[in-house]
């Protein structure tokens, strides 16, 4: 346990560090959110009721867009001199650099959603008529179901020739109901019509047995040929 | 002919029957061989020979199609490679980041902390543990080096090497092949796969030729390893 521990924060720190120096994945991210929130307020003009209701599902949708382009961005780089190799090499456990990588893209997009969120409040006059601390729990939860999945994905996608359009194609179909969930969460808290603890114990029990599922198969696809 | 006899010894890798194929093309085609301790054994022949799949194959990234590696006395490579150091074609570095951070970063993959013993390995290969500037803007020849430490960060008793030489100046070379030699001569058995075989004319216990997918030859001198 301790193995993984230390190899998974060793893995962290350094792609941390990559990022900080490169901000390949953050750049681009912030760039695309920054589009979809601009394009989004032009083409619509929405009262402020109306915004409450379409909000939840446009602010996803670009966390989705967005956070794909830093999950290539992610495995890329372990492709560049083939440093995989020497991870598949070393007695380090594939699980670890599956945790480094999903918490790495986990905290990525949590920076996006940080400086996005302000942005969105602004340009949609989003104001939370349920429980707004709620939202931190879907943010939470839904930023993890995205990245799991699309960390598993993405380095599944890895050795395919056109993996910039396998990854949308794989992770998409399989984030429907953790999608389906986030947003309906979003929603109930926005215009606190109902309750939006459904939707979040959806999101946790999806949380659960998609990290299990990506956790108990990395191996296999780390090492695949 | 100078042919090797290993009957006294007893060997480190025993490969049995080795096949590997990459769809209809056979890289390797039945290679059977036995390798001591101790050694240095360059691994020669033309492109496509099969001299980078039968090294990766004994690092244990790629899978045999049939035939079995066993080493260190296992089958489970994977239990093994500890003992394993692997240099690849490819760096397998990460450019963006300074040696002393690569090697620290890979000493924590083999659950080393030690800090000084990456800087004692990146002084062994000739480089200065201080430098700052990325592995990126170093020359072919210190990333060469580079590699080579990250390759022996845990110390292990076989080193796989492909291609170390390449594109490496002369001067290089030489302090590379030197250091090889010691490794060698402190127990460690070293493979290296080359085009430049000259440059381990005075260092390799044995020349390993290798023609499609085979080992064709096993001697002690160079000329007979290069001409067939």
């Amino acid at each position: 346990m301790s193995a993984i521990t230390n190899v998974a924060r060793a893995s962290l720190s350094k792609d941390l560090r990559l990022e900080w120096r490169s901000k390949d994945a953050i750049n681009s991210m912030l760039f695309f959110a920054l589009l979809v929130v601009v394009i989004f307020s032009f083409s619509f003009d929405p009262t402020a009721e109306e915004s409450r209701r379409i909000a939840g599902g446009l602010v996803w949708v670009a966390f989705l867009f967005a956070a794909v382009v830093a999950l290539n961005q992610t495995w890329a780089r372990e492709l560049r001199n083939q440093v995989l190799d020497a991870y598949r090499v070393s007695p380090a456990p594939a699980n670890a650099l599956f945790l480094a990588k999903a918490f790495g893209n986990f905290i990525f997009v949590i920076v996006l959603e940080t400086f996005m969120t302000p942005l969105f409040i602004v340009f949609y006059n989003l104001r939370a008529l349920g429980p707004a601390y709620q939202l931190l729990i879907v943010s939470a939860l839904g930023t993890w179901a995205l990245v799991v999945n699309g960390t598993f994905f993405a380095a599944m996608s890895l050795r395919t020739r056109s993996r910039e359009i396998m990854l949308p194609l794989l992770l998409f179909p399989i984030s429907i109901p953790a999608l389906l969930a986030t947003v309906e969460a979003t929603t109930a808290i926005l215009t606190g019509d109902f309750s939006a603890k459904f939707w979040i114990v959806l999101l946790a029990a999806y949380n659960v047995v998609f990290t299990t599922a990506c956790l108990l198969l990395f191996d296999t696809v780390l090492n695949a040929e | 002919m100078n042919h090797v006899s290993h009957a006294a010894a007893t060997p480190i890798i025993v490969i049995h029957d080795l096949v590997k194929q990459f769809g209809r093309f056979a890289a390797l085609r039945g290679v059977s061989a036995e390798f001591v301790s101790g050694r240095l054994y360059a691994i020669v022949g033309e492109n496509g020979a099969g001299k980078t799949t039968l090294l990766r194959s004994l690092a244990g990234l790629t899978r045999p199609t049939r035939g079995t590696i066993s080493m260190l006395g296992t089958t489970d490579l994977r239990s093994v490679c500890r003992q394993v150091g692997y240099m690849a074609h490819p760096s397998l570095l990460y450019d963006e980041m300074a040696g002393m951070e690569n090697l620290r970063y890979f000493a924590r993959l083999y659950g080393i902390q030690d800090d000084e013993r990456c800087a004692a390995t990146i002084t062994a290969v000739g480089l200065d543990p201080a430098l700052t500037r990325p592995v990126g803007q170093y020359s072919q020849g210190m990333r060469q080096r580079m590699s080579l430490a990250r390759a022996m960060i845990h110390d292990p008793r076989i080193l796989l090497l492909d291609e170390p030489f390449s594109n490496v100046d002369a001067h290089s070379a030489r302090q590379m092949t030197h250091l090889l030699k010691q490794l060698r001569d402190a127990g460690k058995t070293i493979f290296v796969v080359t085009h430049q075989a000259s440059q381990l004319e005075h260092a390799a216990d044995e020349f390993v030729q290798m023609e499609a997918g085979l080992i064709t030859r096993r001697t002690r001198e160079l000329m007979m390893a290069e001409t067939p």
